[in-house]
């Protein structure tokens, strides 16, 4: 396969999730101001969030002041905010047109629909969307998508690229919510274990379409350590750091399989190292190393295994 | 307006209908108004889903835009197709005896029987080629020849296309699209078959592999890119002929051979079939600006490790001014007599031409030499006399820059329009096929002019196209 096309589709994977935590941010967001109030009041969350995005800067240069309508605009419309959803859904379909004969129809198809419908809706007055449609018609496109690739593409090379774009993005992307939530919307140590505390952590499962997954797999009461455990470390949970970096790694196989030995498999050790470690652990020892500097390891490193992938594949060994 | 002229109609003899038309009578004449809009409205929707929104023959323009489709089929009978693809073959060939004899002795110009200044001076004429001889000497693989029907059998050459002619991803789509809304009517007639092409197609580029590569050649497109017009046609042929489509980026020299970067490392290129200028092919050889090229592949294509599809160069057998000789080459080439005309061609850069053109503007077609998609020119009986005085103007400031014709009758097709049927000028482009064989699938891309009494069939000056039928026996 070409490089090119591998790194097409490898970035597709990326920003079709990239996409849905996006939006997710935004529904986070959105519930999180529902409640009365920490001290700066909503404003303060939503700056949080951007920071959790990396891209507090530009909105602020861009905006200034923080709203509601604001915010939509900037996480959902924004073409010159890399994250936002109508951007990342843009560059994903561009990848894909790029790449075209490596998509099924099917794929490809709902790709395209799911670009052309951004467009009907960037036409729409703004005062007739709310941020729970705007949250669904992401979600909706990008599983649509998602359910085409699994169901019609070949499980060649292609489908190893797109699936561990997806992985690597949503490994990222839980670790950033879950550290936003630890590290910097809870204002003060006090807080921890307080009636905010919790519904924060109900509003982050939530906007994880995990609410009633956690409920079927540990019951009672929602506490800190088992909704940590629940993002990091159990193999259900279909959006904890280790399901997504297994995946990624038995993607990485895969393509170690297909390449055989001539091909360099750097990636995949990194990845299969890093898979170990967070083996190794559980919850009290994430907690006792301090929750905030293991996600920034985890970050770290799921960047390196991102930044490996290109060197072994995508460079074209020119 | 000029006077009507009086043009074959392909469909009717006066009141009768002509054989291979018959049975698409009934089906036009018994097909409900509402059944016909709703078909309509599928086909659009089929097109715009697929994606094939681009701009034939690099006409620019909105590029979601859709070129609108024409349901009514245009037909042909087995025995005028056979004549017909005679003609295009002979033609194909001539013009690739042509290229090998420019690019070697020059034997038809020492023989005088094309002046040397209308080739070494062409500007698509590439020295940098001179004295290569690509595999099996074919320079031109995939030659689109325009052509415009006048008569039973009368068929005129529009002009040659021996670079990169596009549009054939229209001809396998109108049949697609066709054979899927109405199935019925390819039960009933004995239509044949074009979705041979993309395999024809990888076929006759694997045919000229150089003599280097001893396994099965690898082929590749190169696209110029996704933002290129006709990128949809260049990932839905490679898509068909099961090839990579590259680009520039995606290739490099090494040594005597061209590579492609892949996920497990450099694969060796033996066959580009390139839908780039010749320009643009190599930065060392070329324009040094260009950043959609491979440095180093003219090395390699003159030593022979890789195979060009055009080969370089070949533009020099499908500009304006050479078209006139291809007749000249038929004979001296292949001595036989041509059996597809030429259009006569008034030449404004020659005294003589340029007075007796300025004399009749009224009548004639006026074109830019380097013009295309129907753009800066002139159609006499079709335009006022403001136009014509304004044309005349332009002409006078720069005679060199334009050729004139005579207005021909071009047929007419039936063709579906708001108030029913009637009938539309149309031309055709049909795609021959050079490599170890000469081969020609039976159709090709027909263009309808839309608007009522338009002579202009380009998509950008409302033009259509339509699916093109072979009878079979």
């Amino acid at each position: 396969m070409l490089s090119r096309t591998a790194s097409n589709l490898f970035w597709m994977g990326r920003h079709l999730e990239r996409a849905e935590t996006a939006a997710r941010l935004l529904d986070v967001g959105q519930r999180i101001t529902l409640l009365p109030n920490t001290e700066a009041g909503y404003q303060n969350e939503w700056n949080s969030l951007l920071q959790a995005s990396g891209t507090a800067q530009i909105f602020a240069q861009k905006y200034g002041e923080i709203t509601q309508e604001k915010i939509e605009e900037f996480i959902f419309f924004d073409r010159q905010n890399p994250s936002s959803v109508a951007c990342c859904l843009e560059k994903a379909r561009e990848a894909g047109r790029i790449v075209r004969t490596a998509l099924t129809s099917q794929v490809w198809d709902a790709l395209n629909m799911a670009y052309q419908d951004l467009r009907k809706i960037e036409r729409q007055p703004r005062a007739t969307l709310d941020t729970g449609l705007l949250t669904d018609f992401t979600t909706g496109h990008t599983s649509t998508v998602r359910g085409a690739i699994n169901a019609t593409q070949l499980r060649n090379d292609g489908w190893h690229f797109m699936n561990l774009g997806y992985g690597l993005e949503r490994a990222d992307a839980t670790a950033r919510l879950l550290d936003v939530k630890y590290f910097v919307l809870l204002p003060r140590i006090e807080f921890v274990g307080s009636g905010l505390d919790t519904y924060q952590w109900q509003v982050i499962l939530r906007a994880l379409s995990a609410h009633r997954s956690y409920h079927w797999a540990y019951g009672g009461d929602i506490t800190a350590e088992k909704v940590a455990d629940f993002l990091i470390l159990n193999g259900e949970s279909p959006r904890s750091l280790i399901t997504s970096l297994y995946e990624s790694v038995w993607h990485l196989d895969g393509l170690v399989r297909r390449y055989g030995d001539t091909t360099p498999a750097t990636a995949r050790d990194k990845g299969r190292e890093v898979l170990t470690a967070l083996q190794g652990r559980d919850i009290e020892m994430i907690f006792d190393e301090g929750l905030h500097e293991f996600l920034s390891w985890f970050i770290r490193e799921v960047s390196e295994i991102s930044n490996l992938v290109h060197q072994d594949y995508l460079l074209g060994g020119a | 307006m000029g006077e009507v002229m009086s043009s074959y109609n392909e469909m009717y003899e006066g009141d009768r209908v002509r054989d291979p038309y018959a049975r698409l009578r009934d089906w036009v004449e018994t097909m409900p108004d509402d059944f016909r809009q709703m078909k309509q409205a599928e086909a659009e929707a089929l097109f715009r889903r697929i994606g094939i929104t681009f701009a034939v023959y690099g006409e620019g323009g909105d590029p979601d835009r859709l070129i609108p489709f024409d349901m009514m089929p245009r037909v042909f009978e087995q025995a005028e197709w056979r004549r017909l693809e005679r003609g295009i073959k002979q033609r194909a060939r001539a013009l690739n005896a042509f290229l090998r004899d420019v690019y070697g002795r020059g034997e038809i110009i020492r023989a005088g029987r094309i002046p040397a200044r209308l080739v070494y001076q062409n500007e698509a004429y590439e020295k940098a080629v001179v004295g290569v001889v690509p595999p099996r000497g074919v320079y031109s693989h995939i030659i689109g020849i325009d052509l415009v029907r006048t008569g039973k059998d009368e068929f005129y050459v529009l002009e040659d296309n021996c670079r990169t002619p596009s549009g054939v991803s229209y001809m396998l789509e109108n049949r697609e699209i066709m054979m899927r809304m109405f199935p019925q009517l390819f039960r009933g007639n004995r239509i044949e078959p074009v979705d041979q092409y993309p395999e024809l197609l990888r076929r006759t580029l694997e045919s000229v592999a150089p003599a280097k590569c001893s396994d099965r050649p690898t082929c590749v497109i190169l696209t110029p890119g996704h933002f290129n017009s006709a990128y949809y046609e260049h990932s839905f042929l490679a898509n068909l002929m099961g090839v990579e489509l590259v680009e520039g980026q995606d290739l490099f020299v090494d040594g005597e051979f061209v590579y492609m970067r892949t996920t497990t490392g450099p694969r060796r290129v033996d066959v580009i079939y390139r839908r780039i200028d010749d320009p643009f092919l190599d930065p060392l050889c070329f324009r040094p600006d260009s950043m959609l090229g491979i440095p180093g592949l003219m090395d390699v294509y003159r030593s022979g490790g890789v195979s060009i599809c055009s080969a370089p160069g070949a533009g020099v057998a499908d500009d304006k001014a050479v078209y006139t000789f291809v007749p000249e080459m038929v004979r001296f080439y292949l001595g036989e007599e041509p059996i597809l005309k030429n259009v006569q061609t008034w030449t404004l850069w020659r005294d003589d031409d340029y007075r007796y053109v300025m004399e009749h503007l009224p009548e004639l077609v006026v074109k830019e030499v380097h013009g295309s998609g129907g753009y800066g020119m002139l159609v006499g009986p079709k335009s006022t006399k403001a136009e014509i005085a304004a044309f005349r103007a332009k002409i006078e400031a720069n005679p060199s820059n334009y050729i004139a014709q005579p207005t021909l009758a071009l047929s007419t097709c039936p063709t579906f329009v708001e108030e029913g049927i009637a009938p539309r000028h149309v031309d055709l482009r049909p795609y021959c096929l050079c490599g170890d064989r000469i081969e020609l699938v039976p159709g090709g891309l027909t263009r309808v002019a839309l608007r009522e009494g338009s002579l202009v069939v380009n998509s950008s000056q409302g033009g259509g196209v339509k699916d093109t039928w072979v009878l079979s026996e």
